[in-house]
């Protein structure tokens, strides 16, 4: 369940280190540890950059979601650009196309406690994490 | 556009970057310091990072970078402060950072700094040529 929602939009590389501060601040709220927050936060900052640089900009929509006695923090990139036309691949340690360490994707996945990614060539990416309390 | 000091002290240059590093920031640290580190002949870097609450691969590809330029530059490098949690996050990320000497704090990278460049002058002095 929803427990209450936000959408920021990642247009530019201010944004990428404003959507890492609201990331920072909803797992605050829920009292996660400084790791869990640090973990959390940073693959914020993976997929925010991803979104911005190879989805050519879009959003990050972040709910608090609770199921049963859990509650955690919901984070979902979403874009309109080329999408990813090999997902597999792209999960893979060290896989880029753009010259980065082909990190992001596989980091972020080990660093929260679901990832799902959907992507259509041509469509767009949409990459959702969540993080447990 | 804003930019990070860059401290010089006698042959060692120090950097402190901050929380929340903007990427382009990243990006001209590193041009200042190959460029300082050319001009000085510096010989050693130290880059304090105890304020930085996430190193993700994008800031620690430019620490690798730095320290691979330095190293060319005949500079070596010390990573200060790493926070406990970022540490713990960086290595689950995927990012070893291993080719990169670090220490606890300042005062201890600094004293790991001329322990390497004390090292260097004496093993260079006997002949005067390098290796
Ligand atoms: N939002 C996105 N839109 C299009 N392609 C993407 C997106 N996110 C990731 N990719 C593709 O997946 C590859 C791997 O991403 P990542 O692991 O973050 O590594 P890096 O960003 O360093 O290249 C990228 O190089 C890119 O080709
Ligand atoms: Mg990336």
């Amino acid at each position: 369940m929803v427990l209450k929602s936000d959408v920021h939009p990642i247009k530019s590389a201010d944004d990428v280190v404003r959507v890492r501060q609201v990331a920072r601040q909803w797992a605050a709220e829920l009292k996660f540890s400084l790791v869990d927050q640090t973990k959390l936060v940073t693959a914020t900052s993976e997929l925010a950059r991803n979104t911005l640089e190879h989805g050519k900009g879009g959003t990050m929509r972040v709910e608090q979601v609770e199921n049963g006695p859990r509650r955690g923090v919901r984070l979902t990139f979403e874009d309109n650009g080329p999408g990813i036309p090999n997902i597999e691949r792209a999960l893979q340690d060290g896989y880029t196309t753009g010259g980065g360490l082909g990190l992001g994707l596989s980091g972020s996945k080990r660093l929260v406690n679901e990832f799902e990614i959907k992507s259509e060539a041509g469509r767009g990416t949409t990459v959702t994490i969540i993080r447990w309390k | 556009m804003d930019r990070i000091p860059i401290l010089k002290m006698g042959d060692c240059l120090l950097v402190t970057i901050q929380v929340d590093m903007h990427d382009q920031l990243a990006v001209s640290l590193q041009e200042d310091l190959t460029a300082q580190i050319a001009k000085y002949a510096s010989r050693g870097v130290l880059i304090d990072i105890s304020t930085l609450e996430i190193v993700d691969s994008f800031i620690g590809r430019m620490l690798a970078n730095i320290a691979a330029m330095s190293r060319v530059l005949d500079a070596q490098t010390v990573l200060t402060g790493m926070q406990p949690a970022v540490a713990i996050t960086l290595v689950e990320l995927g990012m070893s950072l291993s080719g990169i000497k670090t220490a606890l704090n300042v005062e201890r990278g600094m004293e790991l700094l001329r322990q390497y460049i004390q090292e260097e002058n004496e093993y260079r002095e006997p002949d005067g040529s390098e290796e």
